[in-house]
C-alpha cells in the first residue's frame, strides 16, 4: 500500500514534467497541441537505445533525449504551427501516432512491438538508483520536476512569457508589436518537447524497458487533462493536476478494487472531469497565476 | 523624400479589387488623414503598409527602403506602429503589461535564444530589466492618465480607455509613424475632443500620425493633409479646405446631383 503511494508519486513526477511542457504550449501560447505522447516516446527510446545498444551512461542520454525530442519539436512545429485550434490538435495528434507506428515497425532500431528490455539502472557517484527501491527514484524524479518547474516558471514570468501570452490573446496585435509570432511559437514547442523527452528518459529508467504500447494517444490526453484540471497558465497547478489524475488512475488498485472496477473506468472519469471543469471552473482548480514583478535570489549591486 | 509612400499599390481578393493603383504619401511631422466611404479600401491600405497583408502589386517605401513584403513584426521594429479598427488589446493581461508588450523588442537580448537563456538564468541576473520596462511603461500610461488603472485587466477598462490604451501600447514601440484606424469610432463628442488633443500631443512628440476616420469634425480639425479613397482608388488629396470643396469628394459622399 505504502509502496503504491510511492509509485503514484513517481508517476506524478514523470507526468508533471510533461504537463509543465504542455502548460507552456497550451496555457501560455494557447495552442491546443497533442504531441506530448510522441515526445515522451522519443525520449524513452533515445535513452533505451543509447544505453542498451551503445552502452551510454544514463546521465548522457538525458540531454540527448531532450535534444532529439526538441529537434522533432522543431521539425513538426514549423509546418503545423501555422494551423489554429482544432486543426492543430488533429495535426499534432497525427504526429504522436506516426511516432508510435514507427517505433512499432522499425525492427532493426526499436525491436518492434517487443520493445527494448534490460535497460541498465541509473547510477550516481557509484550509488545505484534502483526503481525497485522506490525512495531513491522518487527523490531523483522530483529533483527533475523541481528544476523544470523553476526554469519554466521563470521563463513564463519573464518578458518572454508576456510575449507568449500576448500571442495567445491576439496574434495579429502581437505581431504588430514587433513580436515574431512564429518563432516564439516554435520555441515554446521545442521547450515543451524537450521536457517531455526528459520525462521519457525517466520513464524508461523506471520501467527498465520500453514498448511502443506505452505511448498511446491516451498519454497526450492525460497530460492535457492535468493542465486543464490544475489550471492553465500556472505551473504549480499543473503539478497538482498531475497528482490528481495519477491518483484517480491508480485508485482502483490503491483500494484493492481493481477486480471490481474495470481499467476503462479512469477514461470515463477523465471525460467526466473535463466536462465538469469546463462547466463550473474553466480556469482549473488553482487558476491562472498573475504575473508580478520578478523576485530574485540576489539583488543587483546598484548598477541600475 | 516622403517618409512613407506607396506606388501603384493594388490589392485584389480574387476578383474584388479592394485597393487599386493607389499612390499614397505621408510627409514627416504632419497629421495625414485617410477618408472615404465604407468599403473604400482604407483599412486594406493600412494593412498593406503595416505588413498584415501583402499587396497584389505595387510597392511600399519607408524612409526610402522597400518594405513591401516584410512581415508585420519587422515593420514594427523599423518604427511603424498601429492600432486597430476593432480594438485588439491583450484582454487578459493587465493595462501595464499591455504596454510592456509594446516595449518587448526594445529591451533585453536581441535573439530569441538569448531571451530564453536570459529568462532561465534570471535567478542570478543582476540587470533589472523589469524595472526598466516598468518605468517606461508607466511613462506612457501617464501620457494618457491611465497610470491609476495599471493593474486592471485590459478587458475591464471602459471603451474610451481601451482605445487610449491601444494607442499607448503602440507608442511604447517608439514609432516614427503611428497609424490609427478609426480612433474615434464609438466615442462621444467630449471623448472625441480629448482624443484630438491627444493626437496633437503625439504629433508634438515628433511622431508622424496617419489616421482613418469617419468623424469629419475631427478630420477637418486636426489633419494637415487628407487623402480620399473611393472604390479603392485615390480620388483626391490636399488640405482640409481643398478636400471640402472638391467636387469628386462631395460626389463620393453624397452622390451626383441630377441634371
Amino acid at each position: 500500500m505504502f509502496n503504491f503511494i510511492l509509485l503514484i508519486l513517481i508517476y506524478t513526477a514523470i507526468f508533471a514534467l510533461m504537463a509543465i511542457g504542455q502548460n507552456l504550449i497550451t496555457g501560455y501560447v494557447g495552442l491546443l497541441s497533442l504531441t506530448q505522447a510522441g515526445f515522451f516516446a522519443i525520449g524513452s527510446y533515445v535513452t533505451a537505445i543509447l544505453s542498451v545498444t551503445y552502452g551510454w551512461n544514463f546521465w548522457l542520454t538525458v540531454p540527448m533525449a531532450a535534444l532529439i525530442s526538441s529537434f522533432f519539436g522543431l521539425l513538426i512545429g514549423l509546418p503545423t504551427l501555422r494551423l489554429k485550434g482544432d486543426y492543430l490538435a488533429i495535426a499534432t495528434l497525427g504526429f504522436g501516432e506516426i511516432v508510435r507506428n514507427i517505433l512499432n515497425n522499425w525492427d532493426s532500431l526499436t525491436n518492434g512491438p517487443m520493445g527494448i528490455q534490460r535497460i541498465p539502472m541509473i547510477s550516481l557517484f557509484g550509488i545505484q538508483i534502483s526503481p525497485y527501491k522506490k525512495w531513491g527514484f522518487l527523490v531523483l524524479v522530483w529533483i527533475f520536476v523541481l528544476v523544470a518547474y523553476f526554469l519554466f516558471d521563470r521563463l513564463a514570468k519573464s518578458r518572454l512569457g508576456r510575449a507568449l501570452e500576448a500571442i495567445r490573446e491576439d496574434e495579429i496585435a502581437a505581431s504588430s508589436m514587433g513580436i515574431n509570432v512564429t518563432r516564439y511559437k516554435v520555441w515554446a514547442f521545442i521547450l515543451g518537447a524537450a521536457v517531455a523527452g526528459v520525462a521519457g528518459s525517466l520513464q524508461a529508467e523506471f520501467i527498465l524497458s520500453v514498448t511502443p504500447g506505452a505511448f498511446t494517444f491516451m498519454v497526450s490526453i492525460m497530460v492535457l487533462c492535468m493542465v486543464v484540471l490544475g489550471g492553465m497558465g500556472n505551473f504549480k497547478a499543473v503539478i497538482l493536476g498531475a497528482f490528481i489524475i495519477q491518483f484517480i488512475s491508480y485508485f482502483p488498485q490503491l483500494v484493492g478494487l481493481s477486480n471490481v472496477i474495470p481499467p476503462q473506468f479512469k477514461q470515463i472519469l477523465f471525460g467526466l472531469i473535463l466536462v465538469v471543469m469546463m462547466i463550473w471552473r474553466p480556469q482549473g482548480i488553482l487558476g491562472r497565476e498573475k504575473r508580478s514583478a520578478p523576485r530574485r535570489l540576489f539583488r543587483s549591486g546598484g548598477d541600475v | 523624400m516622403m517618409l512613407l509612400e506607396t506606388t501603384k499599390l493594388t490589392r485584389a481578393y480574387g476578383g474584388v479589387v479592394a485597393v487599386s493603383q493607389v499612390d499614397f504619401q505621408v510627409r514627416e511631422g504632419l497629421i495625414t488623414g485617410l477618408i472615404g466611404p465604407n468599403g473604400a479600401g482604407k483599412t486594406t491600405l493600412f494593412n498593406n503598409m503595416t505588413g498584415l497583408d501583402t499587396p497584389t502589386s505595387g510597392k511600399v517605401y519607408f524612409k526610402g527602403a522597400d518594405i513591401t513584403n516584410r512581415s508585420a513584426h519587422k515593420i514594427c521594429r523599423m518604427g511603424i506602429a498601429r492600432t486597430f479598427q476593432n480594438i485588439r488589446l491583450f484582454k487578459e493581461l493587465s493595462v501595464l503589461e499591455n504596454v510592456m508588450v509594446g516595449l518587448h523588442f526594445k529591451t533585453g537580448k536581441s535573439s530569441t535564444t538569448g531571451r530564453v537563456m536570459a529568462a532561465f538564468l534570471s535567478y542570478l541576473k543582476v540587470v533589472d530589466e523589469y524595472e526598466l520596462m516598468n518605468e517606461s511603461a508607466i511613462k506612457w500610461l501617464e501620457f494618457f492618465q491611465l497610470e491609476s488603472l495599471k493593474d486592471e485587466l485590459a478587458k475591464n477598462l471602459p471603451y474610451g480607455h481601451q482605445r487610449e490604451l491601444e494607442i499607448a501600447r503602440a507608442l511604447a514601440t517608439d514609432p516614427t509613424i503611428l497609424f490609427l484606424d478609426e480612433p474615434a469610432a464609438g466615442m462621444n463628442p467630449s471623448e472625441t475632443d480629448s482624443l484630438m488633443k491627444t493626437i496633437r500631443r503625439i504629433r508634438d512628440l515628433g511622431i508622424t500620425v496617419v489616421l482613418i476616420e469617419h468623424d469629419m469634425k475631427l478630420v477637418m480639425n486636426i489633419c494637415d493633409t487628407i487623402t480620399v479613397l473611393n472604390y479603392g482608388q485615390n480620388i483626391a488629396q490636399g488640405t482640409p479646405a481643398e478636400i471640402r470643396h472638391n467636387p469628386k469628394v462631395v460626389e463620393a459622399y453624397l452622390g451626383k446631383e441630377e441634371t
